[in-house]
């Protein structure tokens, strides 16, 4: 069975695959040696600080800009010698949402499946099928100009989606959205993404948290991380929460074996850090036992997407900050 | 492609931008032929179309521009093109379905002209005095300046995000094309180049055109500069990308 797991991967062409991706603007390589293929059905999460190279990442993606090194497959086509075909499987929605607001929204897509090669009644058909889809029935006869924000994303996503594409590359989707939009818009995206590879990139963790299967992030061009969320989340830092009913424990508990810190939250509950990834509870336990302590509680916690990008992406941040921003986290 | 041109004409109706052009240049035009005392026909006595001729490119140096500022500007500056671009749709159709669209407004605005050519034509004495031949050149050879006019208009759309910058410098290209070459020649020291440099102008091409001499050299001159235009714009935007 797995060996005909391992053929079928084998055989198979991810709709997207990104080999040894740069791309170097005036000397400087604002995307570095990226890779990284995606299946249908996933949806991955680009993630990174501002200027990381996330954008230009997704315009070489979608053949808008022409990488300096590497190759970019889509549906099995190389996007710089067979754009013609491999554009054909690329829905794309531009950071800003560029849309032409003097056209009516049927008008719009339309025109978008057109010169996406739709036929005239594929066209008609397509439309009214990611008019349904994206909820924009009631707007359908309006300018683009006069629609809410919210409703203008949605255009740009149904643009998207009107010759059905087996990839679908959304830059930003959901910035400037009110919380109620962006409820609908991820549901959206989760819901069109069931037979497509969907890349995203945002800056709102609790959003990849939400939607995502797998997470990419980088840092001055380079990848830093690419795993699934699942696998991501398990990385635990192998932080526990303790309290006791005795007060002022907190050199003791640092000289547990493993402890790499301490950080009192009150007098009886401190923040335990372990030096590796390793679970302090059994420890603690011990420990309270020994002294005849009263344990009260006793949590490990999981460490949040956040604090992974932040540790990731801010390397030398100096150790009390670092204290300080794990002490807003908590 | 011609989705894009389709999509072109629909904005230039649907913004008036196209009926406030053919009204300027027929209101401009009407003023010259019939209404300011040294160029207008009736004055002149002479059934012919020369003053339509004459002052037409001078229209079209500020018209075509105006026509072509927006058509690549403006989707650089929303940001459209990086959708237009994503899309299997090949630059050169994008150019060439933009360019169209500029030629066949130029077009539209031509032919409401021809109703000053049909004044003329029943004023003439007897009516039907006039040379139709040379006006059909030289409607013919207007129609291939505002094409040359128009693919160095896109040029300058191309050039730049912002509308205004791409119209003055389109202005300013066209007007160079077109006089530019001939005032170059005045300049005592190149004298023995005048004839080749001269030719190197619209002006000259035009002025042949004008006469209703239709020589395949000077059509030939007006395709190779439209073509010599469109491609560099296409090199701009290849560019870019």
């Amino acid at each position: 069975m797995s060996l005909l797991g391992i053929n079928f991967m084998k055989h198979m062409i991810f709709p997207i695959e990104v080999n040894q991706l740069y791309k170097r603007f005036r000397g400087q390589t604002v995307v570095h040696q990226l890779s990284f293929q995606l299946a249908r059905g996933q949806i991955l999460g680009f993630l990174g600080p501002n200027g990381a190279g996330k954008s230009t990442t997704m315009r070489m993606l979608t053949g808008c800009l022409r990488p300096s090194q590497g190759t970019v497959r889509v549906g099995g086509y190389d996007v710089s010698t067979h754009p013609q075909q491999a554009k054909k499987h690329i829905g794309y929605l531009p950071e800003h949402n560029p849309l032409y607001l003097d056209m009516y929204v049927h008008e719009y897509l339309r025109f978008m499946g057109s010169i996406r090669g739709l036929r005239h009644k594929q066209c008609l058909a397509s439309s009214q099928e990611v008019i349904d889809k994206c909820g924009i029935a009631k707007m359908q006869n309006q300018k683009l100009r006069t629609l809410s924000k919210g409703y203008r994303q949605r255009i740009g996503l149904a643009q998207a989606l009107m010759h059905n594409p087996e990839v679908l590359i959304l830059d930003e989707p959901t910035t400037g959205l009110d919380p109620n939009q962006l409820r609908e818009i991820r549901a959206l995206i989760k819901e069109v993404s069931h037979d497509k590879a969907v890349i995203l990139s945002t800056h709102i963790m609790q959003e990849v948290e939400a939607l995502c299967d797998q997470v990419l992030i980088l840092d001055h061009g380079k990848m830093i991380v690419h795993d699934t969320l699942a696998q991501l989340a398990a990385q635990s830092n192998g932080r526990v929460v303790v309290e006791f009913k005795e007060l002022h424990l907190g050199t003791m508990l640092e000289q547990i074996n493993g402890v790499q810190w301490v950080q009192a939250l009150s007098e009886n509950k401190y923040i335990i850090d372990a030096s590796r990834d390793q679970d302090l509870r059994e420890a603690l336990f011990h420990f309270a036992q020994e002294k005849g302590l009263t344990l009260l509680g006793l949590e490990r916690q999981k460490s949040s997407l956040e604090e992974i990008f932040r540790q990731l992406t801010v390397p030398c941040e100096a150790d009390p900050e670092g204290n300080l921003n794990r002490e807003s986290s908590v | 492609m011609f989705t894009i041109v389709q999509k072109e004409l629909n904005a230039f109706f649907s913004s008036l931008m196209a009926y406030v052009i053919i009204g300027f240049f027929l209101l401009l035009m009407g003023l010259c032929m019939w209404i300011f005392p040294e160029t207008n026909v009736l004055d002149e006595g002479y059934a012919d179309m020369q003053t339509l001729f004459r002052f037409s490119p001078y229209i079209f140096m500020f018209l075509v521009p105006a026509i072509t500022m927006h058509s690549l500007a403006e989707e650089k500056s929303v940001g459209t093109l990086e959708i237009l671009l994503t899309t299997p749709l090949s630059l050169t159709y994008i150019i060439l379905g933009k360019y169209l669209a500029s030629l066949i407004i130029i077009l539209l605005t031509l032919l409401f002209s021809s109703i000053y050519y049909f004044s003329v034509y029943c004023l003439g004495s007897p009516p039907g005095n006039i040379d139709t031949a040379a006006v059909i050149g030289a409607y013919m050879g207007l129609m291939l300046l505002a094409a040359v006019f128009a693919a160095v208009g896109l040029l300058a759309s191309s050039l730049t995000k912002r509308q205004i910058v791409a119209f003055l410098f389109g202005v300013l290209t066209c007007f160079l094309l077109y006089q530019g070459f001939d005032a170059w020649i005045t300049l005592q020291t190149w004298k023995s180049y005048a004839l080749l440099i001269a030719q190197l102008g619209i002006h000259y091409h035009y002025e042949a055109l004008s006469r209703g001499v239709i020589d395949t050299r000077d059509l030939l001159y007006f395709a190779s500069m439209t073509v010599v235009f469109l491609f560099a714009t296409g090199l701009v935007l290849n560019y870019r990308t």
